[in-house]
């Protein structure tokens, strides 16, 4: 970093020479050296008895009142960020006091969250964005904290989740007094994130990390919204703010972008196919994210009588509605996808992993018009693959689809005859039909094994659902391994009732997400619930800790396979390819000899916990119990061993 | 850790094909070791009930012969058992185990199902 403060460097001087004085100290045999290091007191020698005993040198500077650090905290402030969560580092060590020392509100807004681990840090910060619709901040080492951080930070990438990093580092190495903390700096910290955030700077002065912060908050928050990065210098962070600056700093002005929303031609082209459509479907990526969000894709699908096949990336629609996943694809002449990120994949087949060779499919049928809505195309990165497959679509609008729909609503308004109104009421009958037969067949499909041991996965979402459906509730994970029994029990209405999965399935998300999200709900008093896979919550369990030091309510219901299922199956896939050892791909994919005992984990990260608990008889009661005490505030955790999904 | 997902529905183990009378041959004790040794509750589930990476094949919806064509050359995105690794001996055994599971409750003696409906 390049330093233009020559002024403050002036300032500086004194305090350094004074520091230079008080370093300089005879050099002591290797053995001296070794005791002091273990603490014992030897008898000064007359170098330090003297300074001991004699007054500081005239310009020794030893405290401020006004570290560079405080006005940062200004700064970050000013964002409102409710919470900054961070493992503590040295090289933000500055900002770190100023934020819980700030004057007149002393660790609040934001309220400094203590996490074990960077990847917990990001990935709390990930789930409570999805609840709450703001970002968190959080800090790290622009090294070895950033290396923690990064696969979390991928994850909320590819989800599209603003997540605010500031990143410690000490660019001016004349300043690094150690080893350390050389190897804890950097010439370009965000580097190794770039490929995965949107935007980052490492400002160079006060001013200019000011109005870098407050930037970096306005791209992180406009659609595609994805997390970006600021670096705190930490020279800058902890020395006096400049002279020159007092009185000239300034905190700019916050104001958010408008999201981008689709082209008025478009959009009546994109109502006109969709209102003379005899069979549209409408396919739901990261569609809604608010309650406004959900409202226009109910509208918009009850105007148009079209199914929503839902990707299951958000709270996109009501799980019980007669139009979730009534439709067929193959049936569709117009698809309408809302910000999809995988819409090849809805639209094709491909030969799976059990056969050799590679072929694709095509699903709709010939004819079929698509349209999508999809912010991915106003911004997009080369090597990290997560865009997916290129799309042929007939209409694309590069635009947010939530803040689209309501100009798209009334366009169809316009558009629909009395004719075509009592043509789409017909249709919804027969979908109405079809989803009371899908829910049949879910309840059927539950009873199978439903008093088994392990405990199955339907009779887990069952029990829960029996527990909560009188309760304001909140399912914070993924239940894409528990074959999705909660989507197709439970009675999902409120934007806050799901919140999607991963973004780029990096395993270690689900624990440190669902604890994010469900500090983001302690305000509202409902009763969040993590359904947690084993594997993942032994990437960083600390995040028990976490949840249980900041009274965290939160339900942890384990599903406790017993192995990384997935990766289980595909080995089996590829010893059955190979016609040898079948018994074997256990090896390498299970957790099992000896089992981990959760319940006695989270004891000892001090929450309250149950289990483990195999018969489906012992569930109920653990369950009722676990939920008194996250009422009480507190976080739970029930380890439950269960069918394999 | 990157882990992808099975993009393909779960395999279509002839769902819908009536549930056979045979009397089961082997034995169910030993198919119930193999079902878990050789991996087939790995998607099936440790009773059959099914998953959302494999069919629900307890009791089983298939006859003998039915299910061991299946597995030897299965449609969906089952992986294929040749006879080099699985035989038909350990399939018939696999077979009396699955037939050895007892169909579900009806939905309405099940309260916890029965008020979803």
């Amino acid at each position: 970093m390049k330093r233009t403060g020559t002024g403050r460097r002036n300032f500086l001087k004194g305090a350094a020479a004074g520091a230079a004085a008080l370093v300089a100290e005879p050099k002591l045999a290797k053995g001296q050296q070794q005791q002091a290091q273990r603490g014992t007191a030897p008898l000064p020698n007359a170098a330090q008895a003297a300074r001991e005993t004699s007054p500081p040198p005239q310009a020794a500077v030893y405290t401020t009142d006004r570290p560079g650090s405080d006005f940062m905290a200004e700064v970050i402030k000013s964002l409102g960020f409710e919470y900054v969560a961070a493992n503590p580092g040295s090289s933000f060590r500055g900002l770190h006091e100023s934020l819980i020392n700030f004057k007149g509100s002393p660790n609040q807004s934001p309220e400094l969250l203590t996490c074990c681990h960077e990847e917990s840090s990001v990935a709390m910060a990930h789930g409570y964005f999805k609840i709450e619709g703001k970002p968190m901040m959080i800090m790290a080492h622009g090294t070895v904290g950033l290396q923690h951080a990064s696969m979390a930070i991928y994850n909320a990438y590819a989800d599209r989740v603003p997540v605010y990093i500031l990143l410690g580092n000490i660019a001016d190495e004349t300043w690094r007094r150690s080893d350390v903390e050389w190897t804890h700096s950097v010439q370009d910290a965000a580097s190794m994130v770039r490929d995965f955030t949107k935007w980052d700077d490492s400002p160079a002065s006060l001013q200019h990390f000011a109005e870098s912060a407050v930037r970096a908050y306005k791209i992180a928050m406009t659609p595609p919204m994805e997390p970006v990065v600021l670096v705190a210098d930490a020279v800058m962070q902890e020395e006096p703010v400049p002279q020159e600056d007092r009185g000239r700093l300034r905190v700019p002005k916050l104001n958010l972008s408008q999201p981008p929303a689709g082209d008025a031609a478009a959009v009546e082209e994109a109502a006109k196919m969709l209102v003379a459509a005899d069979h549209p479907l409408i396919i739901a990526g990261r569609a809604a994210r608010t309650p406004a969000g959900l409202q226009s894709m109910i509208e918009l699908a009850e105007l148009l009588q079209a199914p929503v096949q839902d990707r299951r990336f958000r709270m996109n629609f009501p799980t019980r509605h007669p139009l979730y996943g009534s439709g067929n694809i193959a049936d569709a002449d117009v698809i309408l996808g809302l910000d999809v990120p995988d819409l090849w994949y809805a639209m094709h087949s491909m030969t799976p992993v059990n056969k050799i060779g590679m072929e694709t499919r095509t699903i709709t049928k010939p004819g079929t018009k698509v349209i999508h809505i999809f912010a991915g195309d106003l911004f997009a990165k080369s090597n990290y693959q997560d865009f997916g497959r290129y799309a042929e679509v007939d209409l694309s609008i590069a635009a947010d689809s939530e803040t689209t729909l309501p100009a798209l609503i009334e366009a169809c308004k316009k558009l629909i005859t009395a004719d075509r109104k009592r043509a789409f009421d017909e249709r919804g009958k027969k979908f109405a039909e079809t989803a009371e037969r899908n829910r049949q067949r879910d309840l059927d499909a539950a009873a199978f094994g439903f008093d088994a041991s392990p405990i199955s996965t339907a009779r887990v979402s069952a029990e829960l659902w029996n527990q909560l459906k009188g309760e304001d509730w909140s399912l914070v994970s993924d239940v894409t391994f528990f074959s999705y029994w909660p989507l197709r029990l439970w009675d999902f209405k409120k934007h806050y009732q799901y919140i999607g999965g991963h973004g780029a399935y990096g395993v270690g998300y689900q624990a440190p997400a669902s604890v994010g999200a469900a500090l983001a709900n302690r305000k509202y008093g409902r009763i969040s619930v993590n359904i947690q896979c084993d594997g993942d919550l032994n990437y960083a369990p600390g995040v028990l800790w976490t949840a249980a030091h900041h009274k965290i309510p939160l339900l942890t219901v384990m599903h406790n396979n017993r192995a990384y299922h997935q990766e289980l199956m595909y080995v089996q896939d590829m010893a059955s390819r190979a016609e040898r050892g079948i018994d074997r791909a256990k090896i390498g994919t299970t957790i099992t000899d000896p089992n981990i005992d959760y319940a006695t984990m989270a004891k000892a990260y001090g929450m309250y916990s149950s289990g483990p608990i195999s018969d489906p008889k012992d569930l109920a009661p653990a369950l009722k119990t676990a939920i008194q005490v996250v009422k009480r505030g507190e976080p739970a955790l029930i380890d439950v061993v269960t069918q394999p999904r | 850790m990157k882990i992808a997902l099975f993009l393909l529905t779960a395999s279509a183990f002839l769902t819908g094909v009536a549930w056979t009378q045979t009397a089961p041959a082997g034995s169910a004790d030993n198919g119930k070791k193999l079902f878990v040794k050789d991996g087939c509750y790995e998607c099936h589930g440790y009773v059959g009930q099914g998953t959302k990476d494999g069919a629900r094949i307890g009791p089983p919806p298939l006859n003998l012969e039915a299910l061991i064509r299946y597995v030897r050359r299965p449609a969906g995105a089952m992986p294929a058992f040749t006879e080099k690794v699985l035989s038909d001996a350990d399939l018939t055994d696999i077979y009396a185990y699955l037939r050895s599971v007892p169909a579900p409750k009806a939905i309405k003696d099940i309260p916890l199902l029965d008020e979803l409906k």
